[in-house]
């Protein structure tokens, strides 16, 4: 790691407005929560459907494209990397660094708003809180790392992350069979559906098994580690217009 | 000594070849890489700078390849054209990073000797952001100097400075170049190359068309015919003498001078003075009338 090059990303990832976009997401989380809260008389079984759906359906992958897309797209896109790649430094180290920063944005950002939210809307003993949080920071791990590797890969990261994070995670894989075993939101809440057995009626449940998930999101998040510092070391920058 | 090596190598990119087996060596000095735009001029220069692979052949600094090899950077600084930067640094800070970026020991003394070369100690509290072009050019600059590199390759670099700033860098090119730095710069301005190169490498649709100073280029063309402007104390009788003695192909008498063509060039100027002896006359002026780089480029560019 190099703390040169994560000091650079964090302070092009957070000193404009994609802070504020941030920022007014969580807030959105929150009003939502209070709307819930107030709409259900603080059921745990309201705010566990908020969280398991809105939440790590819609929100947590939202915060994370932007995250994830933030530490590098840019940067990759106005050719002003050429600052960052044009140096005696290994471009896994430059990748690493940067993805770091991300990752640690995306879970400060994700986990706040979730386990907030939680509280706002209603929680029995902390225990949606813990669960549904362990998920969010899972997911958020993982997905952060997802548009990581497409910023490198893709030349149109954000909309290829839209159609990820709004039509795969968001509305598939809450309803199709076959595209719910294949989702960073059904692995991630399986660790919830665990540490939340005791409360069936809360319905927090993924369609994968607690071992398989885990298994799933760490094969995902090094393939997608491994595939961005693969293609960073071969990124042509073009020297002018 | 320091040398960049151009071995037939080849771009292409699907159907188009941007670059046709080109082999040249890029050594000290100020070497400016001249073509009209879509010549090759950026692709070349991104192998160069380890930044595109070569589809065939090689690009070596010093016998190693850059592509792929990072630790190159150490020793080499690259000023891109692109415009974008750290735009919310201020000068001294971005340039502070790439010093530290280059794992540079002293990066506070290394910047302010970057900034200083290129006049840009006193807006250094200012934000990149809001420099004009010429302004955040020297702060490219600056960058691709800091950790005093063996090559420094710059891409259109005289673009948006104003004729104060851009005869600085003329100087600091100047300077460098005499101190042994290999400098190659990229332009499709004739009179920027002219006034600072020492050698030339013109590039025309992918392929190399040549390679010299400006003058030994134009020496190679011996189909095209050199021409002279004289001026005597008889230029009529000058005229009869040299157009029988048969070396120039033309002559054409003007009220103040006489413009000769001549094909065999070596043969001309050996007669010239002879002719001017024989008829007792006194030569004033004699200029090869088109040894400019403009003329040799449009030659060039219609061959």
């Amino acid at each position: 790691m190099n703390i040169v090059v994560m000091r650079l990303t964090a302070r092009s990832l957070l000193g404009n407005r994609r802070s504020w976009v941030l920022v007014a997401l969580a807030a959105l989380m929150w009003i939502v929560a209070g709307l819930t809260r107030w709409g259900s008389g603080a059921s745990p079984s309201a705010t566990a459907g908020l969280m398991t759906n809105f939440a790590l359906g819609t929100l947590i992958p939202v915060m994370c494209l932007l995250i994830g897309t933030g530490v590098i797209a840019q940067e990759i896109e106005d050719g002003s990397i050429v600052y960052l790649l044009a140096k005696p430094l290994p471009r896994r180290v430059i990748a690493l660094s940067k993805l770091a920063v991300g990752l640690g944005a995306a879970l400060v950002f994700t986990v706040a708003s979730v386990v907030i939210g939680t509280m706002i809307s209603g929680d029995q003993d902390w225990r949606i809180s813990i669960a549904l949080g362990t998920s969010t920071a899972l997911a958020s791990l993982v997905y952060t790392a997802v548009f990581f590797a497409i910023s490198i890969l893709s030349r149109n990261p954000v909309i290829v992350g839209l159609i990820y994070a709004l039509l795969w995670e968001g509305v598939l894989a809450g309803y199709i069979p076959g595209v719910k075993m294949v989702s960073v939101r059904q692995w991630a809440l399986a660790p919830a559906e665990d540490l939340l057995a005791a409360h069936p009626a809360w319905n927090v449940v993924s369609d994968v098994g607690l071992v398989a998930a885990y298994v799933l999101l760490a094969i995902t998040f090094v393939a997608a580690v491994y595939a961005a510092i693969q293609r960073l070391k071969t990124l042509s920058v073009r020297v002018s217009e | 000594m320091t040398a960049i090596e151009l071995a037939g190598v080849s771009r292409w990119f699907g159907n188009v070849v941007a670059v046709n087996d080109v082999t040249m060596t890029i050594g000290p000095g100020v070497t400016g890489l001249l073509g009209p735009n879509g010549a090759g001029k950026t692709t070349l220069l991104s192998m160069m700078s380890g930044f595109l692979p070569p589809s065939s052949g090689t690009v070596t600094l010093d016998g190693a390849p850059v592509w792929r090899h990072p630790e190159a950077y150490r020793r080499i600084g690259l000023v891109p054209e692109a415009e974008a930067m750290y735009d919310g640094m201020t000068a001294w800070d971005f340039v502070y990073a790439n010093a530290q970026l280059h794992l540079l020991p002293d990066p506070g003394a290394a910047t302010k000797r970057a900034l200083e070369s290129v006049d840009m100690m006193g807006p250094r509290d200012r934000v990149v952001g809001t420099f004009s072009k010429g302004m955040k050019q020297r702060v490219k600059m600056a960058t691709a100097l800091v950790h005093q590199p063996d090559v420094l390759l710059l891409d259109e670099p005289f673009n948006g400075m104003d004729p104060r700033q851009r005869l600085h860098l003329l100087d600091l090119l100047q300077e460098l170049g005499a101190a042994g730095t290999v400098v190659l710069f990229s332009s499709h301005i004739l009179e920027e190359v002219e006034d600072v190169a020492g050698t030339i490498e013109v590039v025309v649709a992918g392929r190399q068309a040549a390679s010299g100073d400006f003058r030994s280029i134009r020496r190679l063309m011996t189909e095209r015919p050199h021409q002279y402007t004289i001026s005597s104390s008889d230029n009529r009788s000058l005229a009869a003498a040299i157009i029988s003695d048969g070396s120039a192909d033309a002559v054409t008498i003007t009220p103040s001078s006489l413009e000769v063509q001549a094909s065999d060039f070596g043969r001309f100027v050996h007669a010239l003075p002879r002719l001017a002896l024989a008829s007792k006359i006194s030569l004033d002026e004699v200029t090869p009338a088109d040894e400019s780089l403009e003329s040799v480029f449009s030659y060039l560019v219609s061959r």
